[in-house]
């Protein structure tokens, strides 16, 4: 017998733990992938259900009901709508949890009018007898017309019955549990005369909905059948009553909730968390932590990783035949590649805390806490959440506005959000810091770590002010709304975390990996070809020094500055050395931070590259040691205290990030949003540090 | 229409909301349960009185308090 796969597609409101369950059904055997022209997560996994049955289950974005508010949420009704989709599910399973019963069957008894087979998981099951919670899942199954699965995936109780539940899905009803319809008979019963092909519901959410389906009919029901839009939302509310009426008869029975004893332990962490003083204090503890840990904690595995990629550089040097594919190899793709895993430390440390921060529901605190600040300068408190996810990258962080409901906040937030320091340019503050800081402390606190902390304040308080010049200079009017879950407070799952931090690292340095892979093999072409005084080097330093005889070594060393200075690197870096002079810049760090307009971290690697071609010592030093040792033609050090400044500021402020434009371009809807970041915040980065440098040097 | 709303409950204090302007209300705070005939209590108050933190139907939710006037609640039921 060949085996089976059914589809399935999990569905159900934000923080019900569908993730959880996502994740015991599935395993490490997740994919993530983006639909089709959006960037929205699409994660599939496969599920052992049994010896020949396997089932591939689709974890749909979260969603409150089938009325849209988001791209994310029109993902799951463009899905659920389309039967010729391959992903078309088989079977759905609606994730609700015991606490929030009530709300979760509102998307419950829409899905059911869509007439697929349906299964009913209540998760969270752990908590009844805490929250004196009785369910008589007998009559439940009764009036809702499905089958129920009541697990706890936290404790990893019933995910067997689910399974089990799967494999059956044949039995299922696939009856709708009330008549919606009636709240209007006759103008439902136009549309189905005019439709009797159709499900009703279907036709009802393409009226009131902006979803692609079968666009040739949807011209055909707008010209007869819409409505205003007040009418409309009249209608949507009056189909909400209708359903909360059939809940609540059923919960009525089904359910008993004795709040006697419900614990007031969650109201009381409340009242410290959101404290007017004790609040803000925790909050800025967070923080505190946050950045301890990433660049105290994580120096350790980082200089281990230094040095095995210098050692491993060295290595294929000794040990592979001499030829262009070695040089390739050890001075190109090594120290690039070293150049972006170096930091996986410390961007596995800012993805942990901020998944931590947002599964154990602190995160909406902060919103809360945060909103009526944040709203003074054009944000929302819903802003915090991408300003703090932007200290790991701008791309997931912008892409988190999405949940901000007023446009101008989110376009503010949108705009300022790439001033927030990201995890890409850590390593460039981290090799930079450590060349012009003394490894020295103040007051207990390491001065290096004190120079990284103002970096980010700094990078903060900029962002900020320009929200506040943003919402002065932008006229748009919007309704403003802001309506924040606050969910209950949970110990976050190790699974979900662990797996959340695994796989976002890998997206991270695979993503950046291809981009630092390709730099540096152009980057090593480049460095290592030349005109013709490149290729005749050796003759030319001869010529130069016939009359004193030079050590061997001595020669070799200027042989190499000769040639990279005529590769043709080294043109391109001595064409563009006028306009980066002014900042304190020699070519070599032109030509770095021409290339790292691709990528922030590029930066690294390309030095890494930049300082690896023109050596030929063979004793291994890191890049670092390399670019301390490296002095101008008067006997400077190139890294000196006025041009890191100057280099630290301009990565701070500048836009030097492809994705990042690309993202905002698409989230914007139009080029004009990421042109005006580029060029404002480059210019603005570029004015910062030719005054640090003029005043320093 | 009354003229009391949700924005008046003291902290700990619900009532039943007798009426939305649904100009004011998005869709996904009804959608919440934030509808007449239900109870809404005003469980926490964020430092600056603002945004304010509400129970409505068993959904734990904060709003603004410009959103919070445009849910009217009937004086006689508040507890």
């Amino acid at each position: 017998m060949t085996p089976k796969i059914i589809k399935v597609a999990l569905i159900g409101n934000p923080n019900v733990g569908k993730t959880s369950v996502f994740n015991q059904l599935t395993g490490l055997n997740q994919q993530v992938g983006n639909y089709p022209g959006i960037t929205v997560d699409k994660k599939t996994g496969i599920s052992k259900l049994n010896q020949i049955t396997k089932a591939k289950i689709i974890d749909l974005p979260g969603t409150y009901s089938l009325n849209a508010n988001s791209i994310d949420e029109n993902v799951v009704i463009e899905l659920l709508l389309n039967k010729n989709d391959e992903d078309f599910p088989d079977v759905a399973v609606v994730v609700t949890e015991v606490e929030n019963l009530k709300r979760n069957l509102l998307l419950f008894t829409q899905i059911k009018d869509l007439e697929i087979p349906t299964l009913l998981v209540i998760n969270m099951s752990d908590r009844m007898k805490q929250k004196g919670i009785e369910l008589d899942i007998p009559l439940l199954e009764t009036a809702l017309k499905t089958k129920i699965a009541l697990i706890s995936s936290r404790k990893n109780i019933g995910i067997d019955t689910i399974k089990e539940l799967i494999i059956n899905y044949k039995k299922l009803s696939t009856e709708p549990c009330l008549n919606a319809s009636s709240i209007d008979e006759e103008y439902f019963n136009r549309l189905r005369k005019a439709f009797p092909n159709q499900l009703l519901y279907k036709l009802w959410l393409v009226i009131t909905q902006d979803v692609n389906f079968l666009n040739l009919q949807r011209n055909e029901i707008e010209n007869t059948f819409t409505r205003s839009h007040t009418e409309l939302k009249k209608l949507q509310q009056k189909e909400t009553i209708k359903r909360y009426q059939f809940i609540n008869d059923t919960l009525k029975v089904a359910q008993k909730i004795d709040k006697t004893k419900a614990t007031d332990f969650q109201s009381r962490l409340d009242n410290i968390l959101t404290h007017k003083v004790f609040g803000y204090l925790i909050f800025f503890g967070v923080l505190m932590l946050i950045f301890q840990s990433i660049f105290d904690w994580s120096s350790i595995p980082m200089d281990f990783i230094d040095t095995t990629f210098s050692k491993l550089s060295a290595l294929t040097k000794d040990n592979l035949p001499q030829g262009k594919f070695t040089d390739l190899l050890s001075d190109g793709i090594i120290p690039g590649i070293g150049g972006i895993v170096i930091f996986i430390p410390q961007i596995a440390f800012l993805f942990l805390f901020i998944s931590v921060l947002e599964e154990s529901g602190y995160m909406s605190r902060v919103v809360f806490l945060m909103d009526k600040i944040m709203r003074k300068f054009g944000l929302s408190g819903k802003s915090i959440v991408p300003l703090i996810s932007g200290t790991a990258c701008a791309i997931p962080a912008i892409m988190s506005t999405r949940n901000i409901e007023n446009w101008k906040e989110r376009l503010i937030t949108i705009l300022i959000t790439p001033f927030i320091t990201c995890s890409a340019r850590l390593p460039v503050y981290a090799i930079l810091i450590s060349l012009i800081i003394p490894e020295k402390r103040f007051l207990g606190f390491s001065l290096q770590g004190l120079t990284l902390m103002a970096l980010y304040l700094l990078a903060f308080v900029v962002a900020i002010a320009s929200a506040y010049i943003l919402n002065k200079l932008l006229k748009l009017k919007c309704k403003s709304y802001f309506v924040v879950e606050m969910p209950s407070y949970k110990v976050p799952m190790f699974k979900n975390v662990a797996l959340n931090v695994l796989e976002k690292t890998k997206a991270f340095v695979t993503g950046a990996g291809k981009i630092i892979l390709a730099i540096s093999i152009v980057l090593w072409f480049l460095g290592s070809h030349g005109s013709s005084n490149f290729d005749n080097a050796e003759k030319i330093i001869a010529e130069k020094n016939t009359n004193s005889r030079l050590e061997k070594g001595v020669f070799e060393n200027q042989v190499s500055a000769y040639k990279l200075e005529n590769s043709y690197m080294g043109i391109m870096g001595k064409t563009i050395e006028p306009v980066i002079k002014p900042l304190g810049y020699d070519w070599k760090i032109g030509i770095a931070v021409v290339s790292s307009f691709a990528a922030r971290e590029v930066f690294v690697g390309t030095l890494a590259t930049i300082y690896s071609v023109g050596n030929q010592s063979d004793e291994e030093s890191t890049i670092k040691m390399k670019m301390a040792e490296d002095i101008d033609a008067n006997g400077n050090r190139i890294f000196n205290f006025a041009t890191g400044i100057s280099l630290l500021l301009f990565y701070a402020f500048a836009m030097q990030c492809v994705s990042t434009l690309a993202i905002v371009k698409k989230e914007t809807n139009s080029w004009k949003w990421p042109i005006i970041q580029l060029v404002f915040m480059s210019g603005f980065a570029y004015v910062v540090a030719l005054i640090a440098y003029q005043t320093l040097k | 229409m009354s003229d009391s709303n949700a924005s008046m409950l003291k902290k700990g204090q619900s009532a039943q909301i007798t009426d939305i302007n649904i100009d004011e209300i998005p869709l996904k705070l009804i959608e919440m349960g934030c509808l007449p005939g239900n109870d809404i209590e005003l469980i926490q108050i964020a430092p600056m009185g603002d945004p304010l933190f509400f129970n409505v139907n068993d959904s734990k939710v904060a709003i603004r308090i410009k959103t919070a006037r445009a849910i009217y609640i009937s004086l006689e039921s508040i507890k």
